[in-house]
């Protein structure tokens, strides 16, 4: 069961899309797993031949446990590793496509998903449509549940504010020249195919890291630990409540274009429940751009292990003085939330100092 | 295509993206993506919704003109004059 972030302690197998006898190619798509925040698609790590299953549907285990093997190619075959089994659970029939929030609530109300009808994206089933199909109850006290959503979301928020000392930096940004190559990239485009400012504002991101990589990092084992490889984590709120952050991964080599598509496609399947677990395990550091709510400034909070997060606030034109002359021009707040323990506000500064740089000249991203 | 019809294929479109949303009981001179909490990646999707349905493009531009469900109404109801 692999981590699919520090907020996950434990995950349950909800269905193997592979049989004894596949072969499987690293990257697959090899088993669902559904976690407190959602249903994710989890990935083979190895190349080879499905051996044997471990952990059987239904099952929940902790992060760690071994859930198949995998036999490499040439190689015999093995005995059952010397893990204990996890408890066998009767397998469900068949795939339901359920929001948890669905099936959180369906468990609670009594209702069998197989008979309800999904009236969500693909035919998923929605909180609503399990309200639907239950049978009247009698008015109960308004008690608020913490959902698993939530508490996987206290769980590492706690944790960050309870190891990591923060430093906070902001600046604001003239967005004129940002915008204005936008539009004109945007004039040329259906609409199916135009670019919203979010995705220029990550790859803007991604291309600043390139020039201070110490915020590209994780703090593991007292110390920091650079990555290699720049994947922006999104933070998206979801409709039925909760967050989660999926990677754009290599976002850095992306064009503009390519990082839309890529936020686009990352937003339309955490809605739907069906993110691979690489997308929830390998975020670098953390994007949250609260424009769209009117928010003018962002004070995030580290995704540990993740020694950085970055905030961006709504575009709002104000009066901007250069040269002697004041004018109006559109300006966004980006702040930078960052581990002091691996960083210091001068490479904070120089961070926000590359962002700047990088909006004031959209064509070379 | 008449009011009525533009009325239905808005409300098609915000289901798909806000499911929960019952976007009936909007008032007309509701801020839809405050009313509904449409973030600009909705509200894109629903722009290409409509031009899917209605085949109107919508440049970026005239975002701004379409707040409410009657500012939006009465945009397609311009750009669709016409047509069956």
């Amino acid at each position: 069961m692999p981590s699919l972030g520090a907020d996950m302690q434990a995950g349950k197998l909800v269905e193997w899309l592979v049989k004894v006898g596949d072969r499987v190619n690293r990257g697959d798509t090899i088993a669902v797993v559904e976690t407190d925040k959602s249903n994710v698609d989890i990935e083979v790590f190895q190349s080879g031949i499905v051996e044997q299953f471990i952990v059987q549907p239904g099952a929940k285990v902790p992060v760690g446990t071994v859930l198949a093997t995998i036999r490499a190619e040439g190689e015999t075959a093995a005995a059952a590793p010397p893990t204990a089994p996890a408890p066998a659970v009767p397998t469900p029939a068949a795939r339901i496509n359920a929001s948890p929030m669905a099936r959180k609530l369906a468990r609670e109300l009594g209702v069998d998903l197989g008979g309800v009808k999904g009236t969500g994206p693909h035919g998923v089933i929605q909180r609503a449509d399990v309200e639907g199909a239950a049978a009247p109850v009698p008015a109960a006290p308004p008690v608020e549940a913490l959902t698993g959503m939530r508490r996987a979301i206290a769980a590492a928020m706690a944790r960050s504010n309870r190891e990591i000392p923060h430093y906070y930096l902001g600046t604001r940004i003239d967005m004129h020249a940002a915008l204005r190559w936008l539009e004109q990239f945007n004039a040329r485009r259906p609409v199916k195919d135009r670019v919203l400012v979010a995705a220029l504002l990550l790859k803007a991101v991604a291309r600043a890291l390139t020039e201070v990589p110490e915020l590209n990092a994780y703090w593991v084992d007292d110390r920091p630990q650079p990555q290699e490889r720049i994947n922006v984590g999104v933070a998206l709120s979801l409709r039925q409540g909760g967050l989660i952050i999926p990677a754009i991964h290599d976002t850095d080599a992306k064009s503009v274009e390519e990082t839309m598509q890529a936020m686009s496609d990352l937003i339309t399947r955490a809605r739907s429940g069906r993110l691979k677990s690489s997308e929830l395990a390998d975020s670098t550091i953390t994007v949250s751009n609260l424009g769209d709510l009117g928010v003018e400034t962002v004070y995030g909070v580290i995704y540990p292990p993740q020694v950085a997060l970055v905030g961006f606030g709504k575009i709002i034109e104000q009066p901007w003085a250069e040269d002697g002359m004041v004018g109006i021009r559109p300006v966004i707040a980006a702040t930078l939330a960052a581990d002091h323990r691996a960083t210091d506000g001068h490479r904070g500064g120089q961070f926000l100092s590359a962002l700047n740089q990088t909006l004031q000249e959209p064509d070379k991203l | 295509m008449t009011e009525e019809q533009i009325r239905t294929t808005i409300f098609e479109a915000l289901r798909k993206i806000a499911p929960e949303a019952d976007a009936h009981s909007l008032s007309p001179d509701d801020d839809l993506r405050q009313a509904l909490d449409i973030d600009s990646f909705d509200f894109l999707n629903f722009l290409v919704a409509i031009d899917e349905k209605l085949g109107v493009d919508i440049p970026e531009q005239d975002y701004g003109k379409l707040r409410t469900l009657k500012s939006i109404v009465d945009y397609l109801s311009a750009h669709t004059t016409g047509r069956g």
